[in-house]
């Protein structure tokens, strides 16, 4: 019988991790966007580092960080009473960091293709630049929010590095499909991790597709 | 009446240019800069929006500064009260024309004006389509209706016709003056086209190289020759 229990955990995490992501990154991706700040390009790297680092270095650092040995993760757990190691906020944190590129950068490059005139005009007509970003650039940018969302959602689905070393493997906590797949391959249950996979596969597809399906429709959108 | 006095140092393609720009511009004067490309035109307007900050001088108008290097005043283009058109429309492609106009509404402002703009204009008929449905006379009605919703004191047109065919740049050049008029306005008008200079203002400055090099009637500074043919046809 096929347990669906790591499916299920897996869209869960999917879902906390993209919404996440999708209000924290607009702030940031705005900030990317249009400072001139110096240190804009240290921040620049900071939240590309998950695109080239190996999961598992990620992994490592943000499993000393949560460890209740440690500074952190003893604050978190003395006032908060809250652990992050092997729990599911501490898989959904860990989420967040290693898709963060994901949903930040097509944010990033949406707000950079506003004609700027459009953002001035708003300007001219007293408008704020907090109305200008609610009214103005969010809703002339939703094809880039999407591809965002649908970037991280696939990135999350796929993730096992990060999730094995901050998660560990604990059924319905955080044995997610990835992690799932690898434990009947270690078990020799090939039938059921060829289940698990081929469904994976099928998922990924079908994200890839309609990520370029949007990208197909922004090139007949026109600004005027 | 509007005191100008800035300067900047802009580089462009053909090299550094020092822009200086100093004037006065009297209530209600229909002005236009005339000039060639890359003299600093859009330049100045971007200073007297507010959208570009000048290297030095000040710009007042009627009693408030709007912008001082020495007093470090620079007020932003929201606190200005200036209306803006672009050669580019700049519409909002997720807004209707209603919607466009509506977005520039001031709060509390009561929303008879948009009707009243939009029966000016002409637009009435087209109040529920998006900007992408239109022509291009149509698109710069609205960017026009639009840029009068605050009642601006002051109405900056940056070659707002130069993208249209000959008859419409007509027809909207008449909707100009009706607005000027009716609206009280002192406009400035940036256009490197001689009929439309002509047509348009009692008063022309020519810019070139960053320096207003005459300020005038038309038929005193605009060049002889070309007069002479405009007037033949």
């Amino acid at each position: 019988m096929l347990d669906f229990e790591p499916f299920y955990l897996t869209l869960k995490l999917a879902f906390a991790t993209t919404l996440v992501l999708f209000i924290i990154c607009i702030p940031i991706a705005y900030w990317l966007a249009f400072s001139r700040s110096r240190f804009k390009v240290l921040i620049e790297a900071f939240v590309g580092l998950p695109l080239v680092l190996p999961p598992s270095v990620l992994g490592f650092y943000l499993l000393l960080a949560f460890s209740p040995q440690n500074s952190f993760g003893k604050f978190l757990e003395s006032y908060f009473d809250a652990r992050l190691v092997f729990t599911f906020p501490g898989l959904v944190i860990a989420s967040v960091i290693y898709s963060l590129p994901f949903m930040i950068q097509p944010i990033q490059s949406g707000f950079r293709m506003v004609p700027e005139t459009l953002i001035e005009t708003a300007y001219t007509l007293g408008k704020s630049k907090f109305t200008t970003l609610v009214k103005v650039l969010i809703p002339n940018i939703k094809t880039a929010l999407l591809t965002g969302c649908i970037l991280s959602f696939a990135h999350t689905v796929g993730e096992f590095g990060v999730v094995l070393m901050v998660g560990g493997n604990i059924p319905n906590e955080t044995r997610t499909i990835s992690v799932a797949i690898y434990d009947e391959v270690e078990a020799m249950n090939y039938h059921q991790a060829n289940v698990y996979s081929f469904i994976l596969l099928a998922f990924a597809f079908l994200i890839l597709v309609s990520v370029y399906l949007v990208n197909h429709r922004v090139h007949t959108t026109r600004y005027l | 009446m509007i005191n100008i006095n800035i300067s900047k140092k802009l580089s462009g393609a053909s090299g550094e240019l020092n822009l200086q720009f100093n004037t006065k511009i009297l209530p209600q004067e229909f002005v236009t800069i005339y000039g060639p490309s890359g003299a600093g035109k859009t330049s100045v307007i971007r200073m007297l929006a507010g959208l570009l900050e000048p290297d030095g001088g000040h710009i007042e108008a009627d009693d408030s500064t709007w912008f001082d290097k020495n007093k470090r005043i620079n007020i932003k283009p929201q606190l200005r009260n200036i209306g803006i058109v672009f050669q580019e429309y700049s519409l909002f492609p997720n807004m209707t024309v209603r919607g466009n106009l509506e977005f520039a509404l001031e709060k509390n402002q009561s929303n008879k004006i948009v009707d009243e703009l939009l029966q000016l204009t002409e637009l009435e008929q087209l109040h529920d389509k998006k900007p992408s449905l239109l022509s291009g006379g149509q698109r710069q009605r609205v960017a026009l209706a639009r840029a009068l919703i605050r009642k601006p004191k002051l109405l900056l047109l940056d070659e707002p016709l130069s993208a249209l065919d000959t008859e419409m740049q007509t027809k909207l050049q008449d909707y100009i003056l009706q607005v000027h008029q009716q609206f009280n306005l002192t406009t400035i008008l940036v256009s490197h086209d001689l009929n439309e200079v002509i047509k348009m203002s009692k008063r022309v400055l020519i810019l070139e190289e960053g320096q207003i090099k005459k300020d005038g009637l038309p038929m005193d500074v605009l060049p002889l020759n070309y007069l002479k043919s405009s007037l033949m046809r």
